[in-house]
């Protein structure tokens, strides 16, 4: 079991004690690693019913097989995992980076933190040797301030560190999991997992080799990709990022502008991939391993946000931007410096303020209960300031800080149908009434609304269906996205390259085995990847979701598109909703509630889950 | 001695560097059949997203390492400018170490004996400079260093004078 480890760590941050046990092949083989494996070791570790915030929530640290590798963008990755106090369901979170590769060559696919330790501290993971440091000088402090300071006391500059920002420590619910500085683990609110266990930061030095079963080939398959990667697959990625999507997306009406009230944003040129190379891209910087390089880097060097750095993608820039009705860049990249520095998941850290807009124009928040910020869609000055204030959690922030949903419902007034999200996660940048496949994705995705579960989006964007109709069949579509989406985030190699897996399933299947040693065929790598998603349904129904809970934001199946276009008028119905609801529960084999049925476990190897699966099956 | 003109050595342009590692591994591999920056001739620093650079040595003239050795474990190549490392000599005292000021002699992290770069001489050209996914790594002389900091530096200076002589 090569590529692997082979061992599992266990911080009881309680007590201080740890112990190591080795990985069980048949987990390996089973559930891969990254979120897969994640996901699993959850499941045995926790119990049903348990609360996000109690001690007893376990928070899963994985890498991958792949992971220390030099396998361009595999080497690097790694995955949390835990119960999400968004979705009360599956939180998980993957980033990239140089930690990853870091923790698998101090030896570990695993860790996992349990209990909850009386006092801050951050763990020191050096090799073999496993500490509990106090963290009371970090408390405060943002991620990259707190990397600098333990590599400062622990004198050590090449240490990876993963940290919580202030927001993580405060326990805001969109709080993210930062390493290397830039780099997060963005959804599902696990930074505020970590909070509550008074856990500050994961530092890690690891100087054991990290070799692979079939050296000669699997370099040979590195050559291989790192020319694929110089090629158009990766094309996008290496030019204008993510960004490029702006103004694709808003010529195609699926751009959600001022809290979905529009489909489409008249700044958008503005805003644009095309401006944000031009004026803000300093550099474009890579992760460890990687031959492909996407990071835009980019600075504010005039104006009032001077000074301001940060990294840009498209789903950032839409939430604060667009999303909040703002036209201006230079606004767009503080509010993710910001985001940064407090440890927030910068999507949704946009929803929200974008739904505290929407609140703020329909007289339901008014200037008393902002604390006097005039939160009116286009004021970028509100948005740094609402943004700080959730950081914080100060004033009108403490409830922002609860995420659009249970805000909503604080709020109350009519606020429940404003805040746009999915099993309590907030909705990123496809305007799901026009994107009906899309909507489907994003309806049964396992950790509530996102885009990186299923990449269905892809089907509708691109032409190859009708996007504004929902039909039988894309069920089938989007299950089998699901599945290599799944295996992408457990094997951990980048979403950005999988334009460059030509032979998609074939060519995981010969890296999973070159670096393994295991006999694995593509149809091996289809059945891993929905061995994960029937894992994560289980999950979810363990505790306590249900077919209801795979559904739509409001807005979506109440309020159709009014801007013109070919998308005008569009909403998803209920009856639509059902529709794709059974053609895809249909296609996963599970019944009519959702629920995997016994054969489809036993089909799967998973007969020891089975009884998760029955309870509800009556 | 060897000529200038003939000294040649792994350096990284800043300006396309991107802090990657993948010569770190590339390096680790194919010295040591593992990957593991730790072994690595060449490492990245990264100082914040904008500032990134690989180093390995730069075959000083006159080589603070080799005169810090007080075994005589460190010579230098007359005929390429290496340093070359007895290792029954070394016994990792870390006097070269010190005396790098590009921190481009490591210990080895079981052998207890210090490592360099050596150009991947047995290969006939180091692998790092073939694996750069953004050819960022370049064997030169300082000489050619020097005539491309002089032709970058021209072209800098006579900025609007190329624009107007591009679109004329």
């Amino acid at each position: 079991m090569q590529g692997y480890a082979g061992r599992i760590l266990h911080v009881d941050l309680a007590t201080g004690k740890t112990h190591v046990e080795p990985l069980n092949e048949a987990y390996a083989k089973k559930y891969v690693g990254g979120i897969g494996l994640g996901m699993r070791l959850w499941l045995d570790h926790s119990k049903a019913g348990v609360d996000p915030f109690s001690p007893d929530n376990p928070l899963v640290l994985t890498t991958g097989p792949i992971s220390g590798t030099v396998w361009p963008t595999g080497g690097n990755g790694h995955a949390f995992v835990a119960k999400s106090p968004q979705s009360y369901g599956v939180g998980e979170a993957k980033s990239h980076g140089s930690f990853g590769t870091e923790l698998k060559r101090a030896g570990y696919d695993a860790v996992i933190f349990k209990g909850k330790a009386e006092k801050p501290v951050y763990v020191w993971i050096d090799d073999d040797s496993i500490q509990l440091l106090d963290a009371s000088d970090l408390m405060g402090k943002s991620p990259a301030e707190t990397e600098d300071a333990i590599r400062e006391e622990l004198g050590d500059y090449y240490i990876r560190v993963a940290a919580i920002g202030l927001a993580g420590e405060k326990l805001v619910r969109i709080a993210c999991i930062i390493n290397d500085k830039t780099r997060a683990a963005g959804r599902t609110g696990l930074g505020a997992v970590m909070g509550s266990k008074n856990l500050k930061a994961i530092a890690v030095r690891g100087t054991y080799d990290v070799t692979v079963a079939k050296p000669d080939e699997f370099m040979e398959f590195v050559k291989e990709f790192h020319e694929r990667m110089k090629g158009p697959a990766t094309q996008k990625y290496r030019t204008l990022g993510t960004p490029e999507n702006v103004l694709v997306h808003n010529s195609l009406s699926c751009m959600p502008t001022r809290n979905y009230n529009n489909s489409r944003f008249e700044g958008a040129e503005k805003v644009s991939g095309e401006a944000l190379n031009e004026r803000y891209v300093a550099k474009i910087i890579g992760c460890s391993s990687c031959a492909m390089r996407c990071e835009h880097i980019c600075v504010v060097s005039e104006g009032p946000y001077k000074g301001s750095i940060s990294r840009m993608e498209y789903e950032p820039l839409w939430a604060m931007g667009p999303y909040c009705g703002i036209d201006r860049l230079d606004a767009i990249i503080k509010g993710m410096e910001l985001s940064n520095y407090y440890g927030m998941d910068s999507i949704s850290v946009g929803v929200i303020v974008g739904f505290a807009m929407d609140c703020y124009e329909k007289g339901i928040l008014t200037e008393k209960d902002t604390d006097g910020i005039d939160a009116k869609f286009g004021n970028h000055e509100a948005l740094v300031k609402l943004i700080e204030k959730t950081g914080k959690r100060e004033g009108i922030g403490d409830i922002l800080a609860e995420g659009v949903k249970i805000a909503g419902e604080k709020i109350g007034n009519g606020a429940e149908k404003l805040g746009q999200h999915i099993k309590g996660v907030e909705v990123t940048g496809y305007d799901l009434r026009c994107l009906k496949t899309a909507a489907l994705g994003f309806a049964v995705s396992f950790r509530g609304a996102d885009h990186n579960r299923h990449g269905a989006y892809a089907f509708d964007v691109k032409g190859k269906v009708n996007r504004l109709v929902a039909e039988k069949g894309r069920g089938k579509m989007v299950k089998d996205m699901e599945d290599v989406y799944a295996m992408i985030d457990s094997l951990i190699v980048c979403k950005f390259s999988r334009g460059t897996y030509y032979k998609e399933l074939e060519d995981m299947a010969k890296l999973y085995s070159l670096v393994t040693g295991f006999t694995i065929t593509p149809e091996d790598i289809k059945r891993a990847g929905e061995r994960i998603n029937n894992v994560a349904k289980l999950f979810n129904i363990r505790e306590g979701l249900r077919r209801k809970d795979d559904t739509l934001p409001y807005k979506v199946m109440h309020q159709p598109i009014t801007d013109e276009g070919s998308a005008k008028g569009a909403y998803v119905s209920q009856a639509e909703l059902d529709l794709l609801l059974d053609d895809y529960y249909a296609a996963r084999g599970w019944t009519k509630e959702g629920v995997p049925t016994t054969e489809k476990l036993k089909e799967l190897g998973m007969d020891d889950l089975i009884p998760i699966a029955e309870a509800k099956l009556e | 001695m060897v000529k200038i003109h003939e000294r040649k050595f792994v350096s990284a342009d800043p300006d396309k560097c991107v802090g990657c590692q993948v010569c770190e591994y590339i390096c680790s591999w194919e010295k040591e059949k593992s990957f593991n920056p730790l072994k690595s001739r060449i490492r990245v620093v990264r100082l914040n997203p904008l500032v990134n650079l690989s180093i390995s040595c730069r075959l000083c003239e006159d080589p603070p390492c080799v005169a810090a050795c007080p075994r005589d474990a460190l010579t230098q190549s007359e005929e390429t400018g290496m340093i070359m490392v007895d290792e029954d000599k070394c016994n990792g005292c870390g006097w070269c170490i010190e005396a790098c000021d590009y921190g481009a002699i490591t210990l080895h992290p079981e052998k207890k004996v210090v490592f360099v770069c050596d150009l991947c001489k047995d290969k006939g050209e180091p692998q790092c400079v073939k694996w750069c996914p953004e050819e960022a790594l370049d064997l030169v002389t300082a000489d050619v260093l020097a005539q491309k900091a002089r032709i970058a530096a021209t072209k800098k200076l006579f900025q609007e004078a190329l624009k107007t002589a591009a679109t004329s």
